[in-house]
């Protein structure tokens, strides 16, 4: 008897689930009218700016009212995960926001992505330095749309400048007297700290290339000329030793986001950094004076390099079944009108050409890029495992906390890059 | 008690589901990923099958090589470490319970909460703690005139995975203590009070006859202290980052891995071949020494 009424109560459960299933399913007469729509997957990095890139896609469905772009970001850490998992099982979004170089090339070369140089002819106004980073090096096609480029830079607080009656510094040793007379003041020089290793890498690209001898340096790299243990580089990495004594207490426990708050915060007089870090600056501490200058030179009067890369790009999953109304998309992406609205509200440097940069902020970083060399790892190195990225990342961290020396950096840089790249065999 | 054929079909119809899981979500992928290791890759694409070579070169080739056996150092460190104190402590809280010390009731509840916080939340809240300028360790330190005693706990390599074991233990301690709690209860009490007539003391009566006849525990905690230290993962992925820094000195085959086969870091790219086999030899690792800790463990229970 209670075994039976057992099973009719699951019966029961049973039917009203399978009931409750049917009862989500839409009627056909909405399914006729969301026929008639287009919708876009578009996946991305940037939590931070899901408003903005909503905004944008408003403005678009004004021009395009049958397509519908749906905007998700995942967390910048996960998003490569996230990502290849999805596009592997075919379930990857339409449009995607894709990161530079050798990131690209994860999805370029297996043919996950589809070439736009004729599916988006405002690619051709792009400049050449633009498009580099999103055309992939098996096949020279370009597979994205750049939206903007970083530059490295050294942001300083101009309040403490005023203060203490300092000036921007142009020369090496007239920076490190700027860092020595704010820490007799009592402030800490440098927010930089070591336990974010890329951070370090960050360091690397915004004080070496003015020692190494930026472009000319890294064309006789990427050419096989030289390699990471020439003098000329282990030297730049030198240099680095020489701030840390203006860096925070115990600075290799220093976190990235900790980096940022002793800025914002006025704790620190300098952060060396990406010009990304501007828009967080202004938006944490809106009250806050701060501006950027170029990694000082050896001696006055040299050219001053700053390292300066693509950040990323819009490209397309060559799988989309709708390829005219992505390609609608990613036209607009590349129009001055998108290019203008990201600059403005991102603070990005835009690569879309005609793009008018009215920020004094932006301004000051196209003068910048007007002597700008590629950001040596990411440009040139990020093509394969191990990438040039997490070997300095890793053993700028062994030479700033002094447990091997610049010898040994280059050393092990080279071994792992040499395992692969054609050039150093 | 024979089975009817009803109660089978019974019993398969609620083991199912269960079955169901295991072999979509762990056996199916385990033999996904020794697939997965013996091809080389194009980025995340399945390339050319290349038989051994990826495990060849996990064992031979730089960096590979370098980096798993710093990996596996550092899954020796935390077994080792973990081993020693935390299941040592475990013994020992364990036992004071047993006795029946004042507050007895609250303890064995205390050092069971932190097991029951999330990992995540626990290593977000250490890093903070452990945070050179801000965190309350320094400060403390600061505030009592220790100054020099100040450290980059997370940033200091010689200190990094100390500091993310202690964590560890500090979260997991309560779990060996209850599970020698119980162990030491289930020993008969006849037995203890036979050892007293006879006059044996405190201390041997611990280490002669407690210890043996808890063997059966010491065994459980044992393979689940080697399985968990194979598998570290999250706890050095909130603290430390996925980078295993600084300078690879926290790195385990758990991140190693997950580095590896995602390219789950910024700088990185997925190089699947290599990552599965990484996976592989954990798996291998995991299997081998459970098996090899059960067998030398036979035979030494104490039959009553």
């Amino acid at each position: 008897m209670v075994k039976k009424f057992l099973l009719s109560v699951l019966m029961c459960l049973i039917a009203f689930s399978v009931f409750a299933a049917g009862g989500q399913e839409s009627s056909p007469a909405e399914d006729k009218a969301v026929e008639e729509m287009v919708t876009l997957d578009f996946w991305s990095w940037r939590t931070e700016d899901v408003d903005i890139y909503n905004n944008l896609i408003d403005q678009f469905r004004e021009k395009n009212p049958g397509i519908d772009v749906n905007f998700t970001a995942y967390k910048n850490t996960e998003y490569n995960t996230v990502l290849s998992a999805a596009i592997k099982g075919g379930s990857g979004p339409d449009i995607i926001h894709l990161k530079a170089y050798g990131g690209l090339e994860t999805y370029a070369q297996p043919g996950y992505l589809m070439p736009l140089d004729d599916k988006v002819p405002a690619l051709k106004n792009f400049s050449e330095n633009a498009v580099r980073g999103a055309t992939s090096i098996s096949d020279g096609k370009i597979y994205g749309v750049p939206f903007a480029s970083q530059t490295l830079v050294i942001y300083y607080n101009k309040a403490m400048y005023k203060e203490l009656g300092l000036s921007v510094p142009e020369t090496w040793a007239e920076f490190l007297a700027n860092l020595e007379t704010m820490k007799k003041a009592g402030i800490t020089p440098l927010a930089n700290g070591g336990k974010d290793g890329w951070t370090l890498e960050v360091l690397q690209g915004v004080i070496c290339p003015n020692f190494y001898g930026a472009n000319d340096y890294f064309a006789d790299l990427t050419s096989g000329k030289t390699d990471f243990t020439d003098d000329r580089y282990r030297t730049s990495l030198e240099k680095l030793q020489e701030l840390r004594p203006y860096m925070p207490d115990n600075f290799m426990g220093i976190a990235y986001t900790d980096m940022q708050m002793l800025f914002i915060n006025e704790m620190a007089g300098h952060f060396i950094g990406g010009s990304w870090e501007a828009g967080y600056f202004s938006a944490q501490n809106p009250d806050m004076e701060y501006d950027v200058f170029a990694g000082p030179v050896a001696k006055a009067g040299d050219t001053r390099y700053a390292s300066a890369f693509l950040d990323g790009s819009f490209g397309m999953n060559a799988e989309t079944e709708a390829p005219e109304a992505a390609a609608a998309f990613l036209s607009f992406m590349a129009s001055s009108q998108a290019g203008q609205y990201l600059a403005d509200n991102l603070k990005q440097k835009s690569d879309v050409p005609g793009v008018q940069f009215t920020d004094p902020y932006l301004k000051k970083l196209g003068e910048l890029n007007k002597n700008s060399t590629p950001y040596i790892m990411l440009v040139g190195f990020r093509y394969e495992q191990p990438t040039g990225s997490s070997l300095i990342q890793s053993t700028l961290q062994g030479l700033l906390a002094d447990s091997i020396d610049s010898y040994e950096v280059v050393d092990q840089v080279q071994e792992g890059v040499a395992t692969w790249y054609k050039p150093f065999k | 008690m024979k089975k009817t054929k009803h109660q089978s079909l019974w019993i398969t119809f609620f083991v199912l589901p269960g079955l169901l899981i295991v072999l979509v979500f762990i056996v199916a992928p385990l033999f996904m990923s020794m697939y997965n290791s013996m091809f080389s890759w194009k980025s995340i694409a399945r390339d050319q099958f290349v038989g051994m070579e990826n495990f060849h070169k996990i064992f031979n080739q730089y960096p590979y090589k370098d980096r798993f056996f710093n990996a596996m150092g550092n899954n020796i460190q935390w077994f080792l470490s973990t081993m020693l104190i935390q299941n040592s402590l475990g013994i020992l809280f364990g036992y004071l319970l047993y006795k029946k010390i004042a507050g007895s009731a609250v303890y064995q509840r205390v050092f069971f909460i932190p097991v029951l916080f999330s990992i995540v939340a626990v290593g977000f809240l250490w890093s903070l703690y452990m945070n050179p300028n801000m965190g309350i360790i320094n400060r403390f330190l600061k505030d009592v005139g220790l100054q020099s005693w100040t450290r980059a706990w997370l940033g200091d390599e010689a200190l990094a995975t100390p500091s993310i074991i202690a964590v560890n233990i500090w979260r997991w301690v309560g779990f060996p203590t209850l599970v020698f709690y119980a162990g030491f209860n289930a020993v008969p009490e006849e037995v203890v009070e036979a050892s007293y007539l006879d006059g044996i003391g405190e201390g041997r009566l611990f280490t002669h006859i407690m210890i043996p006849l808890i063997m059966p525990s010491i065994m459980v905690i044992t393979v689940l202290t080697l399985i968990g230290s194979l598998n570290v993962f999250e706890q050095i992925y909130t603290m430390a980052g996925l980078e295993g820094g600084p300078y690879y000195s926290t790195d385990t085959l758990g991140t190693l891995f997950y580095r590896t086969a995602f390219g789950a870091v910024d700088s990185g790219l997925p190089e699947v071949g290599i990552g599965s086999a990484i996976a592989v030899v954990i798996y291998v690792l995991t299997f081998f020494f459970s098996a090899l800790s059960i067998i030398s463990f036979k035979g030494k229970e104490v039959e009553l």
